[in-house]
Protein backbone atom coordinates (compact mmCIF):
# COMPACT_ATOMS: atom_id res chain seq x y z
CA UNK A 1 0.00 0.00 0.00
CA UNK A 2 1.07 3.57 -0.46
CA UNK A 3 0.95 5.94 2.47
CA UNK A 4 -1.01 9.14 2.21
CA UNK A 5 0.37 12.31 3.65
CA UNK A 6 -2.33 12.83 6.24
CA UNK A 7 -2.53 9.20 7.23
CA UNK A 8 0.43 9.16 9.55
CA UNK A 9 -1.64 8.76 12.67
CA UNK A 10 -2.98 5.52 11.24
CA UNK A 11 0.39 4.05 10.44
CA UNK A 12 1.22 2.55 13.81
CA UNK A 13 -0.62 -0.61 12.86
CA UNK A 14 1.00 -0.79 9.46
CA UNK A 15 4.65 -0.75 10.38
CA UNK A 16 5.01 3.00 10.50
CA UNK A 17 5.75 4.73 13.78
CA UNK A 18 4.62 8.22 14.58
CA UNK A 19 6.47 10.68 16.77
CA UNK A 20 5.27 14.19 17.34
CA UNK A 21 7.85 16.84 17.98
CA UNK A 22 8.01 20.54 18.45
CA UNK A 23 6.66 23.37 20.45
CA UNK A 24 3.28 24.94 20.66
CA UNK A 25 4.21 28.08 22.42
CA UNK A 26 4.33 30.59 19.60
CA UNK A 27 1.40 29.84 17.34
CA UNK A 28 0.83 32.46 14.69
CA UNK A 29 4.14 34.09 15.42
CA UNK A 30 6.06 35.86 12.73
CA UNK A 31 8.20 33.55 10.67
CA UNK A 32 11.71 33.95 9.37
CA UNK A 33 10.67 36.29 6.59
CA UNK A 34 8.49 38.38 8.84
CA UNK A 35 5.20 37.21 7.40
CA UNK A 36 2.52 35.44 9.40
CA UNK A 37 3.15 31.73 9.79
CA UNK A 38 -0.51 31.16 9.18
CA UNK A 39 0.03 32.41 5.65
CA UNK A 40 2.11 29.35 4.83
CA UNK A 41 1.04 25.87 3.93
CA UNK A 42 1.95 22.87 5.96
CA UNK A 43 4.18 20.52 4.07
CA UNK A 44 6.21 17.41 4.50
CA UNK A 45 9.66 16.27 3.58
CA UNK A 46 11.43 12.92 3.59
CA UNK A 47 14.65 12.22 5.50
CA UNK A 48 16.87 9.37 4.35
CA UNK A 49 20.15 8.65 6.07
CA UNK A 50 23.25 6.50 6.17
CA UNK A 51 22.84 4.67 2.91
CA UNK A 52 26.55 3.66 2.92
CA UNK A 53 26.63 2.90 -0.80
CA UNK A 54 29.58 0.55 -1.41
CA UNK A 55 29.25 -1.34 1.86
CA UNK A 56 29.57 -5.10 1.60
CA UNK A 57 29.23 -7.55 4.46
CA UNK A 58 27.00 -9.88 6.46
CA UNK A 59 25.11 -7.06 8.24
CA UNK A 60 23.34 -6.44 4.93
CA UNK A 61 23.55 -9.14 2.24
CA UNK A 62 21.15 -7.04 0.13
CA UNK A 63 23.34 -3.95 0.22
CA UNK A 64 23.41 -3.66 -3.55
CA UNK A 65 19.62 -3.24 -3.78
CA UNK A 66 18.59 -1.62 -0.50
CA UNK A 67 19.08 1.94 -1.72
CA UNK A 68 17.18 1.24 -4.91
CA UNK A 69 14.30 -0.23 -2.88
CA UNK A 70 14.23 2.87 -0.69
CA UNK A 71 14.11 5.08 -3.79
CA UNK A 72 11.18 3.01 -5.07
CA UNK A 73 9.43 3.30 -1.69
CA UNK A 74 9.79 7.09 -1.69
CA UNK A 75 8.57 7.24 -5.28
CA UNK A 76 5.50 5.22 -4.22
CA UNK A 77 4.37 7.75 -1.60
CA UNK A 78 0.85 8.78 -2.52
CA UNK A 79 1.65 12.46 -2.30
CA UNK A 80 5.14 13.57 -3.19
CA UNK A 81 7.12 15.33 -0.46
CA UNK A 82 8.14 18.94 -0.98
CA UNK A 83 11.76 17.86 -0.82
CA UNK A 84 14.03 15.00 0.19
CA UNK A 85 17.00 15.29 2.53
CA UNK A 86 19.87 12.83 2.82
CA UNK A 87 21.62 13.30 6.16
CA UNK A 88 25.05 11.91 5.35
CA UNK A 89 27.06 8.75 4.96
CA UNK A 90 25.80 8.53 1.41
CA UNK A 91 28.69 6.15 0.76
CA UNK A 92 30.78 3.75 2.79
CA UNK A 93 34.31 4.96 3.33
CA UNK A 94 37.30 3.85 1.32
CA UNK A 95 40.97 4.79 1.47
CA UNK A 96 41.07 5.01 -2.34
CA UNK A 97 40.14 8.52 -3.59
CA UNK A 98 39.19 7.14 -7.01
CA UNK A 99 36.86 4.55 -5.47
CA UNK A 100 35.36 7.23 -3.22
CA UNK A 101 34.45 9.30 -6.28
CA UNK A 102 33.09 6.22 -8.03
CA UNK A 103 30.82 5.42 -5.07
CA UNK A 104 29.60 9.00 -4.75
CA UNK A 105 28.90 9.08 -8.49
CA UNK A 106 27.00 5.78 -8.38
CA UNK A 107 25.00 6.99 -5.41
CA UNK A 108 24.09 10.17 -7.26
CA UNK A 109 22.97 8.11 -10.24
CA UNK A 110 20.72 5.86 -8.16
CA UNK A 111 19.01 8.67 -6.27
CA UNK A 112 18.60 10.42 -9.63
CA UNK A 113 15.66 8.05 -10.07
CA UNK A 114 13.74 9.86 -7.32
CA UNK A 115 10.66 11.43 -8.84
CA UNK A 116 10.90 14.43 -6.55
CA UNK A 117 13.68 16.53 -7.96
CA UNK A 118 14.21 18.78 -4.96
CA UNK A 119 16.79 16.59 -3.27
CA UNK A 120 19.37 17.93 -0.85
CA UNK A 121 22.49 16.32 0.51
CA UNK A 122 25.06 16.62 3.22
CA UNK A 123 28.13 14.51 3.95
CA UNK A 124 28.77 11.98 6.68
CA UNK A 125 32.21 11.12 7.97
CA UNK A 126 32.33 8.12 5.64
CA UNK A 127 31.96 10.49 2.66
CA UNK A 128 34.16 13.32 3.76
CA UNK A 129 36.45 12.77 6.74
CA UNK A 130 39.41 11.11 5.01
CA UNK A 131 39.85 13.88 2.42
CA UNK A 132 38.21 16.71 4.39
CA UNK A 133 35.28 16.75 1.99
CA UNK A 134 37.25 17.20 -1.23
CA UNK A 135 35.51 14.48 -3.29
CA UNK A 136 32.11 15.21 -1.76
CA UNK A 137 32.33 18.90 -2.64
CA UNK A 138 33.41 18.10 -6.20
CA UNK A 139 30.22 16.15 -6.72
CA UNK A 140 27.66 17.66 -4.33
CA UNK A 141 28.81 21.19 -3.57
CA UNK A 142 28.99 22.96 -0.25
CA UNK A 143 28.77 20.73 2.83
CA UNK A 144 26.97 23.40 4.89
CA UNK A 145 24.32 25.82 3.73
CA UNK A 146 20.85 27.16 4.44
CA UNK A 147 17.60 27.25 2.56
CA UNK A 148 14.09 28.46 3.28
CA UNK A 149 10.88 26.65 2.55
CA UNK A 150 7.34 27.75 3.33
CA UNK A 151 8.25 29.72 6.42
CA UNK A 152 10.85 27.36 7.82
CA UNK A 153 14.54 28.22 7.84
CA UNK A 154 16.65 25.11 7.26
CA UNK A 155 20.29 25.00 8.34
CA UNK A 156 22.58 22.21 7.17
CA UNK A 157 25.66 21.84 9.40
CA UNK A 158 28.82 19.94 8.53
CA UNK A 159 30.28 18.16 11.56
CA UNK A 160 32.12 15.46 9.60
CA UNK A 161 34.60 16.99 7.13
CA UNK A 162 36.94 17.51 10.06
CA UNK A 163 37.95 13.93 10.95
CA UNK A 164 38.05 15.01 14.59
CA UNK A 165 34.30 15.76 14.44
CA UNK A 166 34.51 19.50 14.93
CA UNK A 167 32.14 21.96 13.33
CA UNK A 168 34.98 24.46 13.56
CA UNK A 169 35.15 28.12 14.41
CA UNK A 170 34.62 29.37 10.84
CA UNK A 171 31.38 27.46 10.43
CA UNK A 172 30.21 28.41 13.93
CA UNK A 173 30.74 32.08 13.07
CA UNK A 174 28.81 31.55 9.86
CA UNK A 175 25.99 29.94 11.89
CA UNK A 176 25.98 32.78 14.40
CA UNK A 177 25.71 35.35 11.61
CA UNK A 178 22.88 33.41 9.96
CA UNK A 179 20.90 33.09 13.20
CA UNK A 180 21.46 36.69 14.16
CA UNK A 181 19.28 37.94 11.33
CA UNK A 182 16.35 35.69 12.35
CA UNK A 183 13.62 36.60 14.82
CA UNK A 184 13.82 34.61 18.04
CA UNK A 185 10.58 32.79 17.20
CA UNK A 186 11.58 31.79 13.68
CA UNK A 187 10.87 28.20 12.67
CA UNK A 188 14.30 26.64 12.40
CA UNK A 189 15.18 23.10 11.39
CA UNK A 190 18.78 21.95 11.59
CA UNK A 191 20.18 18.97 9.70
CA UNK A 192 23.44 17.42 10.89
CA UNK A 193 25.05 14.04 10.49
CA UNK A 194 26.43 13.48 13.97
CA UNK A 195 24.44 14.34 17.08
CA UNK A 196 25.17 17.86 18.30
CA UNK A 197 24.96 16.66 21.90
CA UNK A 198 26.92 13.98 23.76
CA UNK A 199 24.62 11.06 23.05
CA UNK A 200 27.24 8.42 23.83
CA UNK A 201 30.79 9.71 23.46
CA UNK A 202 32.20 6.24 24.23
CA UNK A 203 30.97 5.24 20.77
CA UNK A 204 31.96 8.54 19.20
CA UNK A 205 28.30 9.55 19.06
CA UNK A 206 28.95 13.21 19.65
CA UNK A 207 30.31 16.38 18.03
CA UNK A 208 33.34 17.71 19.80
CA UNK A 209 32.20 21.33 19.64
CA UNK A 210 28.50 20.56 19.20
CA UNK A 211 27.63 22.35 22.45
CA UNK A 212 28.74 25.61 20.83
CA UNK A 213 26.18 25.14 18.06
CA UNK A 214 23.47 24.28 20.58
CA UNK A 215 24.37 27.40 22.57
CA UNK A 216 23.91 29.50 19.43
CA UNK A 217 20.55 27.88 18.72
CA UNK A 218 19.28 28.01 22.29
CA UNK A 219 17.96 31.61 22.24
CA UNK A 220 15.60 30.61 19.42
CA UNK A 221 12.24 29.27 20.57
CA UNK A 222 11.45 26.91 17.70
CA UNK A 223 14.42 24.75 16.78
CA UNK A 224 14.33 21.09 15.82
CA UNK A 225 17.33 18.99 14.78
CA UNK A 226 17.24 15.97 12.48
CA UNK A 227 20.38 13.88 12.20
CA UNK A 228 21.73 10.43 11.28
CA UNK A 229 24.98 8.63 12.16
CA UNK A 230 23.64 6.31 14.86
CA UNK A 231 21.54 4.11 12.51
CA UNK A 232 18.42 4.06 14.67
CA UNK A 233 15.52 6.20 15.71
CA UNK A 234 16.33 8.26 18.78
CA UNK A 235 14.76 11.32 20.39
CA UNK A 236 16.40 13.69 22.83
CA UNK A 237 15.92 17.17 24.23
CA UNK A 238 18.61 19.71 25.04
CA UNK A 239 16.52 22.31 26.80
CA UNK A 240 13.67 23.07 24.41
CA UNK A 241 15.56 21.83 21.32
CA UNK A 242 14.45 18.42 20.08
CA UNK A 243 16.97 16.14 18.34
CA UNK A 244 15.69 13.25 16.22
CA UNK A 245 18.02 10.56 14.86
CA UNK A 246 16.93 8.65 11.76
CA UNK A 247 17.24 5.01 10.89
CA UNK A 248 19.86 3.86 8.43
CA UNK A 249 19.36 2.26 5.03
CA UNK A 250 22.23 -0.22 5.39
CA UNK A 251 22.30 -1.80 8.88
CA UNK A 252 20.98 -0.92 12.32
CA UNK A 253 23.29 -0.22 15.25
CA UNK A 254 22.61 -1.13 18.88
CA UNK A 255 21.03 1.26 21.35
CA UNK A 256 23.61 3.53 22.98
CA UNK A 257 25.69 1.56 25.49
CA UNK A 258 23.49 -1.53 25.24
CA UNK A 259 26.43 -3.80 24.38
CA UNK A 260 30.21 -3.57 24.71
CA UNK A 261 30.81 -2.65 21.07
CA UNK A 262 28.77 -0.66 18.57
CA UNK A 263 28.87 -3.55 16.09
CA UNK A 264 26.01 -3.67 13.56
CA UNK A 265 22.98 -5.67 14.60
CA UNK A 266 22.96 -8.96 12.67
CA UNK A 267 20.86 -9.35 9.54
CA UNK A 268 17.67 -11.28 10.24
CA UNK A 269 16.86 -13.41 7.19
CA UNK A 270 13.35 -13.98 8.56
CA UNK A 271 12.78 -10.23 8.68
CA UNK A 272 14.90 -8.61 5.98
CA UNK A 273 15.44 -4.88 6.41
CA UNK A 274 14.37 -5.02 10.03
CA UNK A 275 15.54 -1.85 11.74
CA UNK A 276 16.07 -0.01 8.47
CA UNK A 277 13.91 2.70 6.99
CA UNK A 278 13.32 6.33 6.27
CA UNK A 279 10.94 8.92 7.62
CA UNK A 280 8.36 11.43 6.58
CA UNK A 281 8.38 14.68 8.52
CA UNK A 282 5.13 16.61 8.45
CA UNK A 283 5.75 20.28 9.25
CA UNK A 284 2.81 22.04 10.84
CA UNK A 285 4.02 25.59 10.57
CA UNK A 286 1.35 27.27 12.63
CA UNK A 287 2.13 25.13 15.65
CA UNK A 288 5.84 24.74 14.90
CA UNK A 289 5.30 21.02 15.23
CA UNK A 290 6.69 18.11 13.29
CA UNK A 291 4.91 14.79 12.91
CA UNK A 292 7.50 12.12 12.24
CA UNK A 293 6.44 8.94 10.52
CA UNK A 294 8.95 6.10 10.40
CA UNK A 295 8.58 3.97 7.29
CA UNK A 296 10.18 0.66 6.32
CA UNK A 297 12.44 0.17 3.30
CA UNK A 298 9.86 -1.89 1.49
CA UNK A 299 6.86 0.38 1.94
CA UNK A 300 5.51 -0.55 -1.46
CA UNK A 301 3.49 -3.68 -0.83
CA UNK A 302 0.43 -4.27 -2.90
CA UNK A 303 -2.78 -5.41 -1.26
CA UNK B 1 99.39 -4.99 39.64
CA UNK B 2 97.49 -6.89 37.07
CA UNK B 3 94.13 -8.52 37.43
CA UNK B 4 93.80 -12.16 36.71
CA UNK B 5 90.86 -13.48 34.66
CA UNK B 6 88.78 -14.12 37.77
CA UNK B 7 89.21 -10.55 39.04
CA UNK B 8 88.05 -9.05 35.75
CA UNK B 9 84.80 -10.98 35.84
CA UNK B 10 84.20 -9.87 39.40
CA UNK B 11 84.74 -6.22 38.50
CA UNK B 12 82.25 -6.35 35.61
CA UNK B 13 79.71 -8.01 37.88
CA UNK B 14 80.18 -5.22 40.43
CA UNK B 15 79.47 -2.57 37.80
CA UNK B 16 76.38 -4.40 36.60
CA UNK B 17 75.20 -4.79 40.17
CA UNK B 18 75.54 -1.09 40.85
CA UNK B 19 73.60 -0.33 37.70
CA UNK B 20 70.78 -2.64 38.67
CA UNK B 21 70.48 -0.99 42.08
CA UNK B 22 70.37 2.44 40.46
CA UNK B 23 67.60 1.33 38.09
CA UNK B 24 65.53 -0.06 40.94
CA UNK B 25 65.87 3.22 42.81
CA UNK B 26 64.68 5.14 39.77
CA UNK B 27 61.72 2.81 39.30
CA UNK B 28 60.64 3.44 42.90
CA UNK B 29 60.50 7.19 42.39
CA UNK B 30 59.24 7.49 38.80
CA UNK B 31 55.67 6.89 37.71
CA UNK B 32 55.00 3.86 35.59
CA UNK B 33 54.86 4.40 31.85
CA UNK B 34 52.58 2.37 29.62
CA UNK B 35 53.28 2.48 25.92
CA UNK B 36 50.21 2.30 23.68
CA UNK B 37 50.74 1.91 19.94
CA UNK B 38 47.88 2.77 17.58
CA UNK B 39 47.54 1.62 14.00
CA UNK B 40 44.69 0.97 11.61
CA UNK B 41 42.49 -0.25 13.31
CA UNK B 42 43.58 -1.23 16.78
CA UNK B 43 45.57 -0.31 19.84
CA UNK B 44 48.31 -2.42 21.40
CA UNK B 45 47.70 -3.16 24.16
CA UNK B 46 43.94 -2.93 23.92
CA UNK B 47 43.43 -3.83 27.57
CA UNK B 48 45.15 -1.78 30.24
CA UNK B 49 44.99 -2.40 33.97
CA UNK B 50 45.57 0.42 36.46
CA UNK B 51 45.29 0.89 40.19
CA UNK B 52 43.02 3.50 41.68
CA UNK B 53 44.91 6.58 42.81
CA UNK B 54 48.21 5.46 41.32
CA UNK B 55 49.50 7.92 38.72
CA UNK B 56 50.59 6.56 35.37
CA UNK B 57 51.87 8.06 32.14
CA UNK B 58 50.46 6.76 28.87
CA UNK B 59 52.94 7.06 26.03
CA UNK B 60 50.92 7.15 22.83
CA UNK B 61 52.24 6.67 19.29
CA UNK B 62 50.72 5.84 15.91
CA UNK B 63 52.27 3.71 13.21
CA UNK B 64 50.29 5.18 10.31
CA UNK B 65 47.72 8.00 10.35
CA UNK B 66 46.54 10.48 12.97
CA UNK B 67 44.44 8.82 15.64
CA UNK B 68 42.53 9.90 18.70
CA UNK B 69 42.68 8.44 22.20
CA UNK B 70 39.59 9.25 24.18
CA UNK B 71 38.46 7.92 27.55
CA UNK B 72 35.56 10.22 28.41
CA UNK B 73 34.79 8.52 31.71
CA UNK B 74 38.32 9.23 32.95
CA UNK B 75 38.53 12.70 31.40
CA UNK B 76 41.40 11.78 29.11
CA UNK B 77 41.75 12.55 25.40
CA UNK B 78 44.67 13.18 23.08
CA UNK B 79 45.52 13.49 19.42
CA UNK B 80 48.14 10.96 18.38
CA UNK B 81 50.19 12.47 15.58
CA UNK B 82 52.42 10.34 13.32
CA UNK B 83 56.10 10.66 14.20
CA UNK B 84 55.51 12.01 17.69
CA UNK B 85 55.24 10.52 21.15
CA UNK B 86 52.28 11.90 23.07
CA UNK B 87 52.43 11.57 26.84
CA UNK B 88 49.29 11.71 28.94
CA UNK B 89 49.39 11.59 32.72
CA UNK B 90 46.48 9.87 34.36
CA UNK B 91 45.50 9.41 38.01
CA UNK B 92 42.46 7.13 37.98
CA UNK B 93 40.14 8.17 40.78
CA UNK B 94 37.40 5.61 40.28
CA UNK B 95 37.28 1.88 39.78
CA UNK B 96 35.64 0.10 36.88
CA UNK B 97 36.21 -0.75 33.25
CA UNK B 98 36.23 2.19 30.86
CA UNK B 99 36.26 2.18 27.09
CA UNK B 100 38.86 4.10 25.13
CA UNK B 101 38.40 4.73 21.45
CA UNK B 102 39.69 6.56 18.42
CA UNK B 103 37.74 9.77 17.88
CA UNK B 104 39.52 10.87 14.71
CA UNK B 105 37.96 9.14 11.73
CA UNK B 106 40.67 6.94 10.26
CA UNK B 107 38.98 4.59 7.79
CA UNK B 108 36.73 1.60 7.33
CA UNK B 109 37.65 -0.04 10.65
CA UNK B 110 37.47 3.17 12.68
CA UNK B 111 34.33 2.11 14.50
CA UNK B 112 36.08 -1.00 15.81
CA UNK B 113 39.08 0.83 17.17
CA UNK B 114 38.50 0.53 20.89
CA UNK B 115 40.07 -0.81 24.07
CA UNK B 116 39.46 -0.81 27.79
CA UNK B 117 41.12 0.54 30.89
CA UNK B 118 40.27 -1.41 34.01
CA UNK B 119 40.92 0.39 37.29
CA UNK B 120 41.07 -1.78 40.41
Amino acid sequence: MAYRRRDFLKLAGLGGVVFASGLNRVANAANATGASAAAHDDFYFVQLSDTHWGFEGPPNPDAKVTLRKAVAAVNALAEPPDFIMFTGDLTHTTDDPKERRRRLTEFRGIVGDLKVKSVRFMPGEHDAALDRGEAYQELFGKPYYTFDHKGVHFVVLDNVSDPAANIGEAQLQWLAADLKRLPKDARIVVFTHRPLFDLYPQWDWATRDGAKAVDLLMPHANVTVFYGHIHQEHHHLTGHIAHHAAKSLIFPLPAPGSQPKRAPLPWDAAQPYKGLGFRNVEAEIKKAEYGITELPVEAVKKG
Amino acid sequence: MTFGRGMKILAVAAVLGAGAVAMRAAAQTEEPVIKVVAKKFDYAPSRIKLKKGVPVTLELTTLDVAMGFNVPELGVRADIVPGKVVRVRLVPEKTGTFTFFCDIFCGSGHEDMTGTITVE
